[in-house]
């Protein structure tokens, strides 16, 4: 394995390593384009930031990404297309099967999307800029530069606002981020890793590096014998007469879910009876969270406080979901398993544990974390509300939600399993019949059971049961989109303008 | 108690017939690939024995692979599967299937070869026409379709009375709350809204065939082990140089056939996985196929039997088949979950045990010594497994909505009703089941 610590940062687009937490404005822009050409032109000198800390820290960023479709439009060959995934080429949207696997049915169907809910709604390009605060209307201009209003059509400016380190129910955001491993120090060998690790292979985030699996996830490879202009991307490590198109590139998921915050904290008040603790108590049950971040797991290591380990914790200690249950919102999204269900020690203990004996009925039902993982990096919108005063009967009433962004290497096993094996699964670790109490849509099962409640399991025995539980968060639009690497953004602006289609 | 069996009827389908029996088998469905359980030609639903049923059109979709061996792919016809998993014995079970859906079946089977409607003694030709597994897996030996039924509405009737009785006694007077569902229970059976069926005795000569087995097989091995043994050796080292030899396929399947397939998957909380394949040429893959399936099919008989197998504790049933003269295999199960968590759970839990099976078909992913990488590689092995699956035209589950766990519980909360927990802690344990 390499030990250098050259990790080639310079081809990475920023926001890979970073979250611009600094740069709180932002401005989201759905693009198409109109004029290929032109398109391409702006792209050539496009300030794209890269992933190279800058001593002072940038005050500005700018970072693209594109759908399959904004991809063929600048020309890109069909045959390279085509080693993208699945998942990528057909959008998702693109399949009513995959909405299914979603839970993007009922009233997040793609039919009630504001955008992308079918193929003609589906933006070329997805541009992200950021700025420190009152910055962004300048650096918009900055960028747009000469080219810009000829070659992209605005289709759509989503929404952001910073609010704070929150989201708009009030609770702290992206505290539970993995750590990518740049310089693969850590093995991906389960012999020698059976723990839960927040330290992920880079193959899992970036294209070009070996996953979690030790292997390399597929992507478009071009022969640059066949094409010249390939020469100028960097080599595919696993097959190196071939040049990794994909490499130093991932995968950017974009959901905007609207939240219904009075809705949230007035639902929570009723079944509370109106007592504040109560009703916060019952937020941090189904977060998973307290409204401070500190998790629900008794902490681990005497004497410190939960709050410095706001990350730094499993749920082995709490099986059966009694201090963070086991269908709260941030146990679903990651569950912290390793890959055995206890650590072994010894061989023969390990065999045991592989064989599947000694386990209880309800135990190593989901394992293996770390091949289901997600970068995030989205943003707010919406004015901020406090619980206090999201209470009120007459709360004003706005638009809010998260823009929500993840990076990932594989849609299928990381973004769409963690959507649909853990969030919206009805049956997650053995819980009753609900789904995400935050997330969740409400559908019922097939057999007409309703999902609609929310267990907290209770020492004393039985468990505790919110019923009826309103649907928070609606998909309201969403998408998937390759953003590539920098020297795979110079091939995209140097493809021949005879292959550009037009838009269809 | 009843254990479990199978059935698996088999038969070409005539020349030109496919596409009409394709539509006929459509038209028992209410979703894509999932039957109506009233359906007239085949009304699933009035089974009480049956716990799975569907039907597949066997076609050789991968047939070509099999040259990559230098070997001339066989030709196959296309052939109707009907399985089932039921309670009981099967004999008894196609007395009844003749009972209720005669008219059906011979209508679905006319368009098989070798079958006319008018004159047809049914029995004989479904029993004919059966072919037995190599290898079975039952998720809990003994647990019946009436049992699960009975269990669930138990489950049902008790969570939607336990927070009154919560509310009345409070939750920490956990023997008192005990009592109050105990007595629930008991007036809701007076009642007639609960049943709770006593198990059935369990036939003898199935416990004799069961014990001869579990006793037999492992003697016959411990007799042979001195020649299995010298041939084990040989055998490693031979498997390990055709491992090294192989021809490595990594086909990627087109987009068309996977929509085909997840058209019918993740509509309800179970999916169905049919999949066919070439065995690998020679002898030695074969031997290795059909051992491995051996000791498979003994330890999900004698030890597996109980709501796991190793690791994975979401599939109810599965079978493995070879067909068409130990050429190729079938397998089919019925799993929890989406397709993508079965496969990413088979990878990270038992991905040396379906090394160890698969690696003599195919198209499966270059392995080492047999349990190491292939389903590690885990883009050629999703790739492989999907190009291998073929649809289920018609998917029958009598129980919706419920996965293997949740069957498990409900049989705890039953245990907890009959036998009496002895401590607090227990019945503590017991209350936070409902």
């Amino acid at each position: 394995m390499k030990e250098s610590s050259d990790f080639e940062f310079d081809d990475l687009q920023g926001l890979l390593r970073f979250g611009y937490g600094k740069l709180t404005d932002t401005s989201f822009l759905l693009l198409n384009i109109v004029n290929a050409d032109l398109a391409k032109k702006w792209l050539e000198t496009a300030p794209i930031s890269s992933a190279v800390t800058q001593d002072p820290p940038p005050e500005t960023a700018l970072q693209i990404a594109f759908s399959v479709e904004g991809l063929r439009v600048l020309g890109l060959e069909e045959s390279v297309v085509e080693g993208f995934s699945d998942e990528f080429i057909v959008g998702m949207a693109g399949d009513e099967s995959r909405s299914r696997r979603l839970g993007d049915i009922g009233s997040n169907a793609p039919q009630q999307w504001k955008w992308g809910g079918n193929a003609a709604q589906v933006p070329h390009v997805l541009l992200l800029l950021y700025a420190t605060e009152g910055g962004i209307g300048a650096w918009q201009k900055t960028i747009e530069g000469e080219h810009f209003s000829n070659a992209f059509e605005l289709l759509q400016e989503l929404p952001t606002l910073y609010i704070g380190d929150i989201e708009p129910f009030g609770f702290p955001d992206s505290i539970s981020q993995p750590t990518v491993d740049w310089m693969q120090r850590q093995s991906t060998d389960t012999h020698e890793r059976d723990r839960y690790s927040n330290l992920l292979a880079p193959g899992e985030i970036v294209l070009g590096y070996r996953n979690e699996y030790g292997q390399y996830t597929a992507r478009p490879l071009i022969d640059p014998r066949k094409d010249k202009l390939a020469t100028m991307l960097p080599g595919a490590e696993d097959d190196p007469p071939l040049k990794d198109f994909g490499r130093n590139g991932t995968y950017l998921v974009l959901r905007q879910l609207g939240q219904d915050v009075p809705g949230f904290w007035q639902f929570l008040d009723q079944v509370a009876d109106h007592i504040p603790e109560k009703r916060e108590q019952l937020a941090a049950a189904m977060v998973g969270r307290e409204l401070d971040g500190t998790p629900l797991v008794p902490a681990h290591i005497p004497g410190i406080s939960r709050k410095e380990y706001e990350n730094d914790f499993t749920y082995e200690q709490d099986p059966k979901g009694n201090y963070c249950p086991l269908g709260a919102h941030v146990r679903r999204s990651n569950p912290r398993t390793g890959d055995l269900p206890t650590s072994a020690c010894g061989p023969v203990d390990r065999l045991i544990k592989i064989l599947g004996f000694g386990q209880r009925p309800d135990e190593d039902l989901v394992a293996s974390s770390r091949f289901h993982r997600l970068l995030r990096r989205g943003r707010t919108y919406g004015p901020a509300l406090a619980p206090k005063d999201a209470v009120e009967r007459h709360a004003p009433v706005a638009e809010r939600g998260i823009q929500f962004i993840c990076l990932v290497g594989n849609i299928s096993r990381q973004f769409e399993f963690v959507q649909n094996a853990w969030t919206m699964n009805s049956k997650f670790d053995g819980v009753q019949d609900e789904k995400d109490p935050m997330l969740g849509n409400r559908e019922p099962l097939m057999s007409g059971e309703s999902t609609d409640h929310f267990n907290s399991p209770d020492p004393a025995g039985p468990m505790r049961t919110t019923c009826h539980l309103p649907q928070f968060v609606t998909t309201l639009g969403g998408g998937y989109f390759f953003m590539p690497g920098l020297r795979a953004l110079k091939y995209i602006s140097a493809l021949p303008a005879n292959r550009t289609g037009s838009p269809s | 108690m009843t254990p479990q069996s199978s059935f698996m009827i088999v038969a070409a389908v005539r020349n030109g017939q496919l596409k009409d029996l394709r539509a006929l088998l459509a038209s028992m469905n209410n979703l894509p690939g999932h039957a109506d359980p009233n359906n007239e030609l085949m009304p699933f639903g009035k089974f009480d024995r049956l716990h799975f049923a569907r039907f597949v059109l066997i076609e050789a979709r991968t047939a070509q692979e099999i040259r990559a061996f230098g070997v001339t792919p066989r030709p196959w016809q296309p052939t109707l599967a009907f399985l089932g998993d039921i309670d009981g014995d099967m004999q008894t079970f196609f007395l009844e299937l003749i009972e209720r859906a005669e008219p059906g079946l011979k209508k679905i089977f006319s368009h098989c070869e070798g079958f006319s409607e008018e004159n047809q003694d049914l029995l004989g030709w479904m029993k004919a026409n059966n072919i037995n597994a190599s290898a079975t897996y039952v998720n809990w030996i003994g647990r019946t379709v009436r049992q699960i039924h009975e269990e669930a509405a138990l489950h049902r009737s008790l969570s939607a009375y336990l927070p009154k009785t919560v509310d009345d006694v409070g939750r920490e007077n956990v023997r008192a709350l005990r009592q109050k569902l105990l007595s629930y229970v008991e007036m809701e059976k007076y009642k007639g809204r609960l049943t709770l069926t006593p198990p059935e005795p369990t036939p003898p000569e199935w416990k004799m065939r069961n014990l001869l087995h579990m006793i037999g097989v492992p003697l016959i091995l411990l007799l042979l082990s001195p020649l299995l043994l010298v041939i084990a050796l040989i055998f490693a080292l031979r498997l390990r140089m055709l491992e090294r030899s192989d021809p490595e396929l990594f086909i990627r399947p087109s987009r068309e056939h996977l929509a085909e397939l997840t058209v019918q998957e993740d509509r309800d909380v179970s999916n169905q996985y049919s999949v066919f394949g070439d065995v690998k040429p020679g002898g030695v893959r074969l031997l290795t196929f059909k051992f491995v399936l051996l000791v498979t099919d003994y330890l999900a008989r004698h030890i597996y039997n109980r709501g796991f197998l190793a690791r994975i504790k979401t599939i109810h049933f599965a079978r493995w088949v070879f067909m068409d003269n130990n050429h190729r295999v079938f397998f089919a199960s019925n799993y929890d979950g989406s397709h993508e968590s079965y496969m990413d759970d088979f990878i990270n839990k038992v991905g040396w045990g379906l090394n160890l099976t698969f690696t003599n078909g195919v198209g499966y992913p270059t392995t080492r010594w047999i349990i190491k990488e292939g389903a590690n590689r885990e883009h050629a092995f999703k790739y492989t497994q999907r190009r291998h699956q073929i649809p289920t035209e018609v998917w029958y589950k009598a129980y919706p909505g419920l996965t293997a766990v949740d069957l498990a519980r409900n049989s705890r909360i039953r245990q907890g009703v009959e036998i009496r927990q002895s401590n607090d802690a227990e019945i503590r344990e017991w209350l936070s089941l409902i």
